[in-house]
């Protein structure tokens, strides 16, 4: 049955994704593509378009609440100086969080961005995967409670607090006692795939750019588990000199020095040639950088490590530049003029956190 | 009734005899079951099955639709206040939801059928907004629908600057006070004998004269005579607009009218529902086995985060609250009067008007009067009320008090006009150039600038010629105008202090 609201949704759609009535794009507040991430919570954005009308201005209201608390208890952030979120008139309305699973997420993002599947190459160990009714979980349907389970449970739980009666062995279940039939797929790796990041940590990239790569970082890694079992990530910074790191250190080391971007891509093809062997590997490198090498020199020894060392080996080579007050971004520029049409390399410009969106359709566009 | 499977008309049959016996008072109720998709539809469409196309809706339903399927939040109930009452279940609830859902909607549809803010709109709402679609339709297909949508846009931007209290209240009397007039400008006629009076005041000159002083009366009377809450009426008479643009901001109008006084009771018309759906559940139509069901659903509506104002829960406390106190004879000035606590808590006088009293209030109150006249500083302290506000320095929201008045007053604030600022049309003739004047009634908060001006766009659009907004920016009083081009902020802050 084809609902009479589907025409309104698509139009929705549309405008969303900036095809049509572009004069309504700045009125939809997207939140940021992820919000949050704890253990499994994700919070994903609704895109919502509020047309204008005369309305208070945020902040200046506040509420009434109800419940505990002295007075100067926090509540809630509220809206960032100059920040891109829609502020609601509560405290942290505009935020939905979602318990997702990776997966599902990413089949979220390949629909909203319509990323192509990527086809993998080299179909060395395939393997089917199967899903059987054999686990039990602590999350499901009701009818797929398992009474037995859930039952052993309560009274696990009652006995252990006290409240059993042997005389009168009335069970009430909780949430918590409560057990579900749940399948268990046997899934083999069907083809290897490694991504191996690379970062400038010198002193232009602050806190926003870092912020950046780790969000975009975060959608790349999800899409591309989606595709692969068992993804390798290696990760490796890079300042006037290259080294590898620990995903923590990654992200969070901050150095002073100037940029030598070839020492970085040294050392990535060193790590291809001894632990990937192309054949049988599905190789993504992404490097991001404010765009500033320390010379034009070394800028034409990074064109030939990549036409030489880098390219023939990997699936993709995505080169993300985050705009930066210090950046001259003339990298970007240089590596556009030499290889922009080779379909292995993907370039592009991310000036603010807005830009992920379209920078990461740019990546992983292309299908590979 | 009829595409009711039997059980659930049985059951239908059954909470409708146990509402009327408790004396509530509705239209006949007609409930449809739905899955989660076309529920999801009907409320995205404001609770009707047809609606003009609009992307807005689209949104509504992807939010919906979203917040459903990852299990955020589910649609229980849905219900228009129309005569019939049309109200929706979701196909896949359990039994004792859709116990609860049918209860609660019989409590609003008796709400909807006796509260007087209810009583002006039109109960055959649903035949019109299927005409009003088939209208914007009709336009859409001859204007084109990219040329539609973007003025059905426009309109949408100024749906809410209507008066709401206008059903009620003539605003424009008729004009019966020609003889109490002010008196005319009287015209200058020199001295002379009575023979030479004609030579010297020609009636040809007088009369010129006195054309023009009347042409100078008329051009001086306001226009509008006295400022006017209702822009889009004014704008609907007199902006120069096409036929089928000035039907779609009528429609935009109309609905916006049957739709505020929603707006106007959301406190008391979700209390009201939850208070009966609670008293006919745990009394009359609840099982054994249901009951735990119930109590976790029935707490999920009334929870809610710590430190959010929820406004089931407070209509609800409110309705059990005064109940309680004219059950008890806690009202009056002897109670009020009284300062000894010990008494106060053990006050009793048996007087039992609770019931009619709470059947009272629902008759008579909009959440504005509901909280004015019965949020008692007992009840703020009991229930732990507090209000909170935007500290710059930490960049977050935090409890500022619990000063009963303070908390009253606040509430009050965000309730009136539903939280909106009061906007008027000054002047439809302003600078004598035909520019529209709007002034901003200034209450302590500013409004959102970027999307104030943007709506100003909008408005010119509509109205034509420069159009004007009186209004706070930056703590200084402001004049900004836009004349289809550019903007312009004008500081008046000396004429306005």
């Amino acid at each position: 049955m084809i609902l009479r609201i589907e025409q309104d949704h698509n139009r929705f759609k549309q405008i969303i994704r900036g095809r049509i009535k572009k004069e309504l794009k700045k009125y939809i507040s997207s939140g940021e593509l992820i919000g949050r991430r704890g253990k499994d919570y994700i919070s994903i954005p609704l895109p919502q378009i509020r047309i204008p009308q005369f309305i208070y201005g945020p902040k200046q209201t506040g509420g009434v609440g109800q419940g505990e608390g002295a007075i100067g208890t926090v509540l809630g952030a509220g809206e960032v100086e100059g920040g891109k979120r829609e502020a609601g008139n509560q405290p942290g309305e505009h935020l939905l969080e979602v318990d997702l699973s990776l997966d599902e997420l990413a089949e979220m993002l390949g629909e909203e961005l319509e990323l192509p599947e990527i086809r993998p190459k080299g179909r060395k160990n395939i393997m089917s995967a199967k899903d059987r009714y054999t686990g039990i979980s602590r999350y499901g349907p009701e009818t797929l409670r398992h009474f037995k389970r859930t039952y052993k449970e309560t009274l696990k739980r009652s006995i252990s607090t006290g409240t059993y009666r042997s005389d009168h062995p009335v069970l009430i279940p909780i949430r918590a006692d409560k057990r579900y039939r749940s399948w268990k797929s046997a899934v083999m790796p069907q083809a290897n795939a490694v991504i191996i990041y690379m970062m400038d940590v010198s002193g232009s990239m602050g806190e926003e750019q870092k912020e950046i790569v780790r969000i975009e970082s975060f959608w790349i890694d999800t899409w591309l588990r989606h595709h692969y079992k068992g993804v390798e990530i290696r990760y490796i910074i890079h300042d006037a000199e290259a080294r590898e790191v620990d995903r923590d250190t990654f992200y969070h080391t901050r150095e002073s020095g100037g940029t030598v971007i070839s020492a970085a891509y040294r050392l990535c093809s060193r790590i291809m040639e001894t632990d990937y062997p192309p054949e049988e590997w599905n190789i993504y490198c992404l490097h991001f950088s404010d765009g500033d090498n320390w010379s034009q020199g070394d800028t034409e020894e990074c064109i030939t490590l990549l036409k030489s060392q880098v390219l023939p080996r990997v699936n993709l080579f995505c080169y993300g530049q985050v705009e930066s007050p210090y950046g001259t971004g003339q990298f970007l520029v240089d590596l556009k003029e030499a290889c922009a049409d080779d379909e292995r390399i993907a370039l592009s410009k991310i000036e603010n956190k807005d830009g992920i969106y379209q920078s990461i359709k740019e990546f992983l566009g292309r299908g590979r | 009734m009829a595409n009711l499977p039997k059980n659930l008309q049985e059951l239908q049959e059954e909470i409708e005899g146990h509402a009327r016996s408790f004396g509530l008072d509705f239209f006949p109720v007609i409930f449809e079951l739905l899955d989660y998709r076309g529920l999801n539809q009907v409320a995205a469409f404001g609770g009707f099955p047809t609606r003009y196309p609009h992307w807005r809706f689209g949104m509504e339903y992807e939010y919906l639709q979203k917040s459903y399927s990852y299990g955020l939040s589910k649609i229980y109930e849905m219900v228009i206040n129309n005569d019939p009452c049309y109200a929706y279940l979701l196909e896949c609830n359990q039994i004792v939801d859709q116990k609860l859902v049918m209860a609660h909607v019989y409590a609003h549809c008796d709400f909807f059928k006796n509260n007087l803010a209810f009583s002006k709109t039109n109960r055959k709402m649903m035949d019109v907004m299927a005409n009003h679609a088939t209208r914007i339709r009709r336009y859409m297909d001859s204007h084109g629908v990219e040329a539609a949508e973007n003025f059905v846009d426009g309109c949408l931007s100024l749906e809410n600057l209507i008066d709401p209290h206008s059903p009620f209240i003539v605003r424009e009397r008729a004009r019966d006070r020609e003889g109490a007039e002010d008196e005319k400008p009287a015209i200058r006629r020199m001295k002379s004998k009575s023979y030479m009076n004609d030579f010297i005041n020609p009636p040809e000159f007088i009369e010129a004269h006195r054309k023009k002083l009347e042409e100078e009366a008329r051009r001086k009377k306001r226009f509008p005579e006295t400022p006017q809450r209702d822009v889009l009426k004014f704008l609907i008479e007199h902006s120069p607009l096409e036929n089928w643009q000035r039907d779609v901001l009528s429609i935009v109008r109309e609905e916006a009218y049957y739709f505020a006084p929603q707006a106007q009771t959301k406190i008391m018309n979700e209390g009201w529902a939850t208070y009966w759906h609670s008293k006919l559940m745990t009394e009359k139509v609840l099982t054994d086995a249901e009951i735990i069901d119930y109590a976790d659903h029935h707490s999920g509506t009334l929870g809610g985060r710590s430190g959010r104002l929820n406004p089931y829960k407070l209509g609800v406390e409110l309705y059990r609250n005064i109940e309680e106190r004219w059950n008890k004879g806690r009202f009056g000035k002897e109670f009020d009067d009284c300062e000894d606590l010990v008494e106060r808590a053990r006050w009793d006088r048996r007087t039992g008007l609770g019931r009619e009293k709470i059947f009272e209030v629902r008759r008579h109150c909009t959440d504005v009067t509901f909280i004015d006249n019965y949020l008692t500083e007992d009840f703020c302290r009991e229930h732990k009320l507090f209000i909170y506000d935007f500290n710059p320095k930490t960049g977050m929201y935090q409890i500022s008090d619990r000063d009963f008045r303070k908390v009253k007053q606040r509430l009050l604030f965000q309730l009136t006009n539903f939280g909106q600022p009061f906007i008027y049309v000054v002047d439809g003739n302003f600078r004598n150039k035909g520019e529209l004047l709007l002034q901003h009634k200034f209450e302590g908060a500013e409004l959102k600038h970027d999307y104030a001006r943007d709506t100003l766009r909008n408005i010119q659009r509509i109205w034509g010629r420069p159009v004007n907004l009186e209004t706070q920016v930056d703590e200084k009083a402001r004049r900004i105008s836009f004349d289809g081009e550019e903007f312009e902020a004008k500081d008046i802050s000396d004429k306005v202090a």
